[in-house]
C-alpha cells in the first residue's frame, strides 16, 4: 500500500500525463486509488519499480528545487520539465501504463470513477449497440463508398 | 443472460472403468463429449478450469489481459521458452488458452473460416520448402466436408457461402445470416472492390439470430478475449458441453489437473492420475482416453505419461510428439481514418477477403492467409498502442485519444507457418509448476520463408488499407520470435505412417489402441488462420469413428 506521501507524489505524476483540462483527467479518474490497489494484489512484483522511482524523483525534485517540499507542490510546468527528462526510465513508463490502465479499467478497480475514462474516448457502459455504429457503415455512406448497402 | 451450466446428473465411480475419459472440455473434448454421448456412451469429461456463472461476465478489460483471470496462469503454471535447442529456456509466458469451461472458445473471436482443398494437400501440389516438414494430411477436405456443415449447424455458425471466388464446396449454407456490417467491415470491403480483390461476409462462431433458444449478439463489441455475456457466442461452454450434460451419460468435473495417463503391460491405457480442486490425487479408471488438452498442453502430458513401456513418453515411438509447433503468422498494421469508425461497437469481425489464399508462385512462397478489419483490443491497449512517433503523456496525448479510439483500426493478415521439427514443446527439466510437474517449455524460431511471406502480407494489407483510404499507418513490427500465441497446432500430428506421425487419420495413437487425441495438435499443417472449426470438425468427425470403432469392439 502507497504511504500518504508516495499516493500525492504519483497522483501529480498521474495528472501530468492525463491532465485535467477542458476534460477531467486522471486525478478527477481516480487513477492513483487504482495504482494503490494494482500495487497490492495483480502487479505486487512491480512495487520497487514505483518505491525506488518515487525515491529518486524525490532526489531530483530536491536538486532541482531546492527547498521545495515535493513534486506534487511544483508547478505544473516544472513538473513537466522533471518528467521530460525521466521519460525513458523504467518507472516513468510504468506509472504512464498504470496511469492508462486505471483511467480506462472497470471502477471496480479503483480508477475509472464514475466512468470518466471511457466519456473522454467514446466508449460507452452498455452491452448492447445497433447499427449504424460508425460514420463508415451508415447506409447513406455505405451507398457513396461502395454503391450498395451490405 | 445466457442460462448457467447444467449440473452433471451422473456420477461415474472412479474404480470401474468408464467408457470414455475426454480431457478438456473446449471445441475438441466438448464436441467429442458430446457426440459420444449422443451415440449412447458414458463420458467423464475433466476439466482444470471452472465454470463462471452469468454473473461474473462482464467488461473487465484487466481481468483478460492482465491478471489472467481465465486464462492460463503464469504464476502457477510457469512456462519457458528458447529460440533454439542449442539455448536454456528462459522462464517467461508464451502459450495462452483460456482455462475454463469451454476451453478457449469461452473467450474467442469466433472466426469459423473452413479450410479449403488445397490446405490438406499443398506438399503435393506445390512441393517442399527447405528446413520444413511440409506433408500431406490423410484425409482430403470431402472427408471433412460433412463434419464442417454438422458444426456450423450444430453450434450456430453466422455466414454466406458461395459469396466469394475460390469458396470450398459447402453441402449446405449456414445456418444463420451474417452477422451486422461494422465500420472496419466496410472499409475492407471498399479497398478490396477498389483494388479488384474478392471479399466476403466472414463466417462467426456467433448468432446473427436466435438459435436453439440462444440469444443473438447485441453488438456489444468485446468479443476478442471476453466471454460473450449474451451466451451469443456459439463456444463449447454455450453449446456442445451443456447438450452432454443434458445427456445423463456425461460427468463434468472441474478444476481437475491431469497429471498422467496410465497404461497396463499390454500397452493399452487403463485410466488418468489427476489432482482434483483440493489437489488430492484420483485415479479414474476408464476403457479409453480421448486427450483434448489443446496443441500445448496434449504433448506435455503425452511426455508426462512415460513409463517403462513408454520411455520417451506415450504414444511417441516415432519421436514426433511435440514436435512441428504452429501458430499462425499474422501481420498488422493500425490505421486511422477521417471518419468515426467505431470499431469497439459490433462483431470483432464481419467481413474478411480470402484473395490472397494462394499466392501467386512466382513469388516463391508456399501458403497463403487472408485478411480482416477489426477494431482489436478495448480502450487500455488501444490507448497504450498510440504510435511512439506521437506524444506519450501530456495535453496532447490526452487530445489523441478519442481520435485514436473511435477513428483507427487494425488491417490483421491471417497466414499459414509452416511445420519445424525443431519447433516443439517439450518438457523444461528444471522448472516445475505449482502442482509439482515440469513446465511447458517452447523452443520456436520462425523460418525465414515465413518471415519474410509475413512481410509480403504486411505490405498488402498497407495497400488494402491505403485503397480504402487510410490517413496514416503505422506497422506492427514482425519478429522472428514471437512475443505471446494462442493458436496451438501440429504437435502431434496425423499420418499413415507411424514412424513419422502420432495419431492415425482417426486420431488413434499409433502405439495405444485405446488412446485417442484430438485437438489442434493433429493438424498436418497449420490452415490459413482461423483453426478452430476444423479441430472442432475433426472433433466431430474422430467422435464418429470412435463411437463406430466402439461399437464393433475395435477398442
Amino acid at each position: 500500500m502507497l504511504t500518504p506521501e508516495q499516493f500525492t507524489e504519483l497522483e501529480a505524476m498521474t495528472a501530468r500525463i492525463i491532465p485535467s483540462d477542458d476534460t477531467p483527467g486522471a486525478r478527477e479518474a481516480g487513477v492513483v486509488w487504482f495504482i494503490d490497489f494494482a500495487l497490492t494484489s495483480f502487479v505486487a512484483a512491480q512495487g520497487a519499480v514505483f518505491t525506488d522511482g518515487l525515491a529518486q524523483l524525490k532526489k531530483d525534485v530536491a536538486a532541482a528545487h531546492p527547498g521545495s517540499a515535493s513534486f506534487a507542490s511544483l508547478t505544473e510546468p516544472q513538473q513537466d520539465v522533471l518528467l521530460t527528462r525521466m521519460e525513458n526510465t523504467e518507472f516513468f513508463e510504468a506509472v504512464r501504463f498504470a496511469t492508462i490502465a486505471g483511467m480506462f479499467s472497470l471502477p471496480k478497480y479503483g480508477g475509472n470513477k464514475d466512468y470518466i475514462g471511457w466519456d473522454l474516448i467514446g466508449q460507452e457502459h452498455v452491452f448492447e449497440f445497433k447499427p449504424p455504429f460508425g460514420w463508415y457503415d451508415h447506409p447513406d455512406n455505405q451507398q457513396a463508398l461502395l454503391g450498395r448497402v451490405l | 443472460m445466457p442460462q448457467a451450466l447444467p449440473a452433471s446428473t451422473r456420477t461415474f465411480p472412479t474404480d470401474t472403468p468408464v467408457d470414455f475419459v475426454v480431457i478438456g472440455s473446449g471445441p475438441a473434448g466438448g464436441s467429442v463429449a458430446r457426440e459420444l454421448t449422443r451415440k449412447g456412451f458414458n463420458v467423464v469429461m475433466l476439466e482444470q478450469g471452472r465454470a463462471f456463472g452469468p454473473e461474473e461476465l462482464e467488461h473487465d478489460e484487466v481481468g483478460a489481459f492482465f491478471t489472467e483471470r481465465w486464462t492460463n496462469s503464469s504464476e502457477s503454471q510457469p512456462q519457458t521458452y528458447r529460440t533454439t535447442e542449442a539455448e536454456k529456456a528462459e522462464r517467461r509466458p508464451f502459450v495462452g488458452y483460456a482455462k475454463a469451461v469451454g476451453g478457449t472458445s469461452f473467450h474467442f473471436t469466433g472466426n469459423y473460416w473452413r479450410f479449403r482443398p488445397i490446405d490438406f494437400n499443398e506438399f503435393s501440389v506445390k512441393g517442399g520448402v527447405d528446413g520444413a516438414a511440409l506433408a500431406d494430411w490423410p484425409i482430403s477436405y470431402d472427408e471433412l466436408e460433412p463434419y464442417y456443415t454438422a458444426v456450423e449447424w450444430a453450434i450456430g455458425v453466422s455466414g454466406k457461402a458461395n459469396a466469394a471466388p475460390g469458396e470450398p464446396r459447402h453441402s449446405r449454407d449456414y445456418p444463420l445470416p451474417p452477422l451486422n456490417v461494422t465500420g472496419p467491415g466496410v472499409l475492407l470491403t471498399h479497398g478490396c472492390e477498389k483494388l479488384g480483390w474478392s471479399s466476403k461476409p466472414a463466417p462467426m462462431a456467433i448468432l446473427s439470430r436466435e438459435y436453439n433458444g440462444r440469444q443473438p449478439c447485441h453488438n456489444c463489441g468485446f468479443c476478442l478475449a471476453f466471454p460473450c455475456e449474451w451466451g451469443a457466442k456459439s463456444g463449447a461452454n454455450y453449446t456442445m458441453v451443456p447438450e452432454a450434460l443434458r445427456s445423463d451419460r456425461c460427468e463434468l468435473r472441474t478444476e481437475c489437473t491431469v497429471r498422467k495417463i496410465e497404461t497396463n503391460n499390454d500397452g493399452r491405457v487403463t485410466g488418468v492420475i489427476y489432482f482434483d480442486k483440493n489437489k488430492r490425487e484420483v485415479v479414474q479408471r476408464a476403457k479409453a482416453v480421448v486427450l483434448c488438452a489443446n496443441g500445448a498442453e496434449s504433448p506435455r502430458l503425452l511426455l508426462m505419461s512415460k513409463s517403462n513401456r513408454f520411455p520417451n513418453g506415450l504414444a511417441n515411438s516415432s519421436g514426433m510428439v511435440g514436435k512441428h509447433f504452429m501458430f499462425n503468422g499474422a501481420a498488422l498494421t493500425r490505421a486511422e481514418f477521417a471518419h468515426e469508425v467505431n470499431g469497439h461497437r459490433g462483431p470483432v469481425v464481419s467481413r474478411i477477403s480470402h484473395h490472397h489464399y494462394e499466392l501467386d508462385q512466382s513469388l516463391g512462397f508456399t501458403g497463403g492467409g487472408g485478411f480482416d478489419f477489426r477494431f482489436d483490443v478495448p480502450a487500455i491497449l488501444t490507448a497504450a498502442s498510440l504510435p511512439r512517433s506521437e506524444p506519450q503523456w501530456g495535453s496532447a496525448f490526452k487530445a489523441r485519444l478519442k481520435p485514436w479510439f473511435t477513428h483507427s483500426l487494425l488491417s490483421y493478415a491471417h497466414t499459414t507457418s509452416l511445420p519445424v521439427a525443431k519447433n516443439s514443446v517439450s518438457l523444461d527439466p528444471e522448472l516445475k509448476d505449482a502442482l509439482g510437474l515440469p513446465a511447458l517449455r517452447t523452443t520456436f524460431k520462425e523460418h525465414e520463408h515465413d518471415m519474410r511471406m509475413y512481410k509480403h502480407f504486411q505490405s498488402l494489407g498497407r495497400e488494402l488499407l491505403t485503397a480504402a483510404g487510410a490517413l496514416k499507418m503505422h506497422d506492427d513490427p514482425i519478429n522472428e520470435t514471437p512475443g505471446f500465441t494462442v493458436h496451438l497446432l501440429g504437435t502431434c500430428r496425423m499420418g499413415n505412417d507411424p514412424k513419422t506421425s502420432v495419431v492415425d487419420k482417426y486420431h488413434r495413437a499409433h502405439d495405444v489402441p485405446n488412446l485417442f487425441v484430438v485437438d489442434g495438435s493433429s493438424f498436418v499443417t497449420s490452415g490459413r488462420g482461423q483453426p478452430t472449426l476444423t479441430i472442432q470438425a475433426l472433433a466431430f468427425r474422430a467422435a464418429d469413428h470412435i463411437a463406430q470403432a466402439a461399437t464393433r469392439g475395435e477398442i
